[in-house]
């Protein structure tokens, strides 16, 4: 009898053992709390973009919206539409990038290509840092102080746009950066090899590269910038009426239209709050994916 | 011979930065003259060609270009501060007034500061769990196949305008937050930070409404740097663990979460200074008030960024402008330091490049 259990027995205790009760326990507790901390973030989400809509997708779904302004409209008409607003953030928001965008690419070249490792590299970096952390209210300040206070010049769409520039300078860095330094070097061997000026081999061979994820990288940037609410209420006026001139007088935008009429306290005001947050999504989202198509048809040919 | 001269030109200044072999341009060195040409050339000689030297100093000069901006914003703010500051009859950090009136210039940042720092910690003590969950989820327990998905969802938060942000929290959380506020303050009204503030909890216009938005827009921003760094936890740690037997929690609590500590300390303190220096939602869901501010969730009042955006449609007297101009100096300053100090931690790290 004995004998036969002993045979049963197992002459060594098993390898694996079952995990304790505790253990999985604490282990389905972690897991439980990472599955809601990630569906806590997508509860406002989805929260935002129904009340966004159901507010305000009635007012979009007509051709005036688009193609019209409030101009000669009191706050108790409604009709009109936003086109006013629509040029101005699109104005502001391209400036912005015509004038940032080949700092911010010359910026980043100098950190990959020419300044590796030297101090004026790492105060440059230190800087970018910072500047990405500035807040838009001060960027706005600044340029107050600036080209208002200081230069004489009235507020305008220009002044909004030079604002724009510093918070877009930091981002377009960021990405270009990180783009160049993924640029292969046996590229560059290759071209310095054929006698290639180091100038040209970036103009030609590393930007080129690393192109179509720049492209996604400022129209993400462009896109960040047309929402920016408060350097437009710092340097211009809000206007119904439509206005081409980036350097005189008033101009409107998505973010100024709402602040304004958020101050109008009635149906008409709130369908255009509403109405022009809508458009303001759509406008961002059609960026978005800009930069996507944009990237993959200038993307390199890979076999 | 003419060649030679034309080539030769000294480049002294080129050849310090030449370290690392990749990026080092070509260098057409030149043979030593033969001997009877003249005294050979101490060093060999490199090619400079025009373009390179116009396109060396754009980028250099566009890099010294935002250097010079960053130490120009706060020049350009304390000029213009000065006069103000000058003219000021009470104590511009420890008043807690503000009078912006050009004629009798009395202000002081204090009670700005307190709710500017109140209402962004509320925000980051909130953000932050939360992030840390969302960036574990999506670079450790999301399906590998989702995790990308999953991981544009979160940056979508980021996209939304911050203006929508305060339209959202004022029309549609803050009344839903009522009866959670109503309860705090009734049960827990004892201790000061739930007591009765200023603001009316039933419409909600407080800073436990604004902070919880400004939470909410941190959460993008926090989880996609720690994201980033949790993902580089060296995956033999990781596979070291599975061996010993871990759980997957045990795996996660002994690498990815002691590997990934100073990166995500540094970005929840770059998500505070996003917070100190968030203007439009705050205003838009704030009510301004004349109380001062008494450390409660519930108070209403402004922060450094709002009171700027408020006043910002009256800048016509330089001197009440300057006003604010001060105050957005020590905002500036603030997150500076936040900035510098999130950049500070990560510095030693090489394992997060």
């Amino acid at each position: 009898m004995s004998t036969a259990t002993d045979l049963d027995r197992p002459a060594a205790p098993p390898a694996f053992q079952e995990i304790g009760a505790g253990r999985k326990l604490r282990n389905r507790f972690a897991t439980g709390l990472v599955w809601g901390a990630f569906l806590i973030a997508l509860a406002p989400l989805v929260w935002l973009l129904i009340t966004v809509l159901a507010r305000g997708l009635e007012h979009v779904l007509n051709a005036d919206w688009w193609s019209r302004s409030f101009a000669g409209l009191t706050s108790r008409q409604f009709g009109g539409g936003v086109y006013h607003a629509i040029i101005g953030t699109l104005f502001q928001g391209l400036i912005c990038a015509v004038i940032a965008v080949p700092i911010a690419i010359l910026v980043a070249v100098y950190l990959v290509e020419y300044g590796k490792g030297s101090r004026l590299a790492n105060a440059v970096t230190f800087t970018v840092d910072i500047l990405s952390g500035v807040p838009s209210i001060v960027a706005a300040l600044f340029i107050y102080a600036l080209w208002v206070t200081t230069l004489g010049f009235p507020r305008s769409a220009f002044a909004v746009s030079l604002a724009l520039v510093l918070l877009m300078i930091p981002v377009v860095v960021r990405t270009t950066e990180e783009l160049l330094k993924i640029v292969p070097d046996e590229l560059r061997e290759a071209a310095y090899a054929l006698g290639i000026p180091k100038w040209k081999t970036i103009v030609k061979i590393v930007i080129p590269t690393a192109l179509s994820g720049i492209i996604t990288g400022i129209s993400l940037a462009i896109a960040r910038v047309m929402g920016e609410t408060a350097p437009v209420l710092v340097l211009v006026g809000y206007t119904s009426y439509i206005n081409f001139d980036p350097f005189n007088g008033s101009m409107a935008s998505l973010p100024l239209l709402m602040t304004s009429e958020r101050l109008t306290t009635n149906a008409i005001g709130e369908a255009r709050v509403w109405g022009a947050a809508v458009t303001l999504i759509l406008i961002i989202t059609v960026f978005n994916l800009l930069g996507s198509l944009i990237s993959r048809l200038t993307s390199l040919k890979t076999k | 011979m003419s060649d030679f001269a034309k080539v030769g030109r000294p480049a002294t200044r080129e050849t310090g930065s030449r370290g690392s072999a990749p990026n080092t341009a070509p260098e057409a060195t030149i043979p030593p003259n033969p001997p009877d040409s003249g005294p050979p050339p101490a060093a060999p000689k490199v090619v400079t060609r025009p373009g390179d030297r116009i396109f060396r100093t754009l980028t250099v000069g566009s890099g010294a270009l935002i250097v010079v901006m960053i130490a120009l914003i706060g020049v350009f703010l304390l000029i213009q501060a000065i006069p103000s500051l000058s003219g000021n009859q009470a104590s511009f950090l420890f008043s807690r007034d503000w009078n912006a009136d050009p004629a009798a210039l009395a202000f002081g940042v204090l009670d700005l500061l307190l709710v500017t720092v109140f209402s962004s910690v509320f925000a980051l003590l909130i953000a932050m769990p939360v992030s840390l969950g969302i960036a574990l989820f999506l670079t450790q327990y999301a399906p590998k196949r989702l995790a990308r998905p999953f991981g544009y969802i979160v940056d979508l938060l980021a996209a939304v305008p911050s203006i929508i942000y305060g339209l959202w929290g004022l029309y549609e959380l803050a009344p839903a937050l009522k009866p959670v506020s109503t309860w705090l303050n009734d049960t827990l009204g004892f201790i000061p930070i739930f007591a009765t503030g200023s603001s009316n909890l039933a419409i909600g216009q407080t800073i436990f409404t604004a902070g919880i938005v400004l939470a909410v827009m941190l959460l993008p921003i926090i989880t996609a740097i720690t994201r980033e760094v949790f993902d580089r936890t060296p995956s033999t740690q990781i596979e070291g663990a599975l061996a010993l037997g871990a759980t997957k929690w045990e795996v996660v609590r002994t690498t990815v979460l002691p590997f990934g500590r100073a990166g995500y300390i540094s970005a929840s303190m770059l998500g505070l200074g996003r917070a100190l220096g968030e203007t439009i939602a705050v205003m838009i869901i704030l009510a301004s008030t004349s109380q001062h501010f008494g450390f409660s969730l519930f108070d209403g009042g402004d922060t450094i960024a709002s009171k700027i955006a408020r006043a910002a449609s009256e800048f016509n007297d330089p001197r009440g402008a300057g006003a604010y101009i001060a105050a957005g100096l020590v905002l500036f300053v603030l997150t500076f330091i936040v900035n510098a100090f999130a950049r500070y931690i990560i510095s030693g790290h090489k394992e997060y490049e």
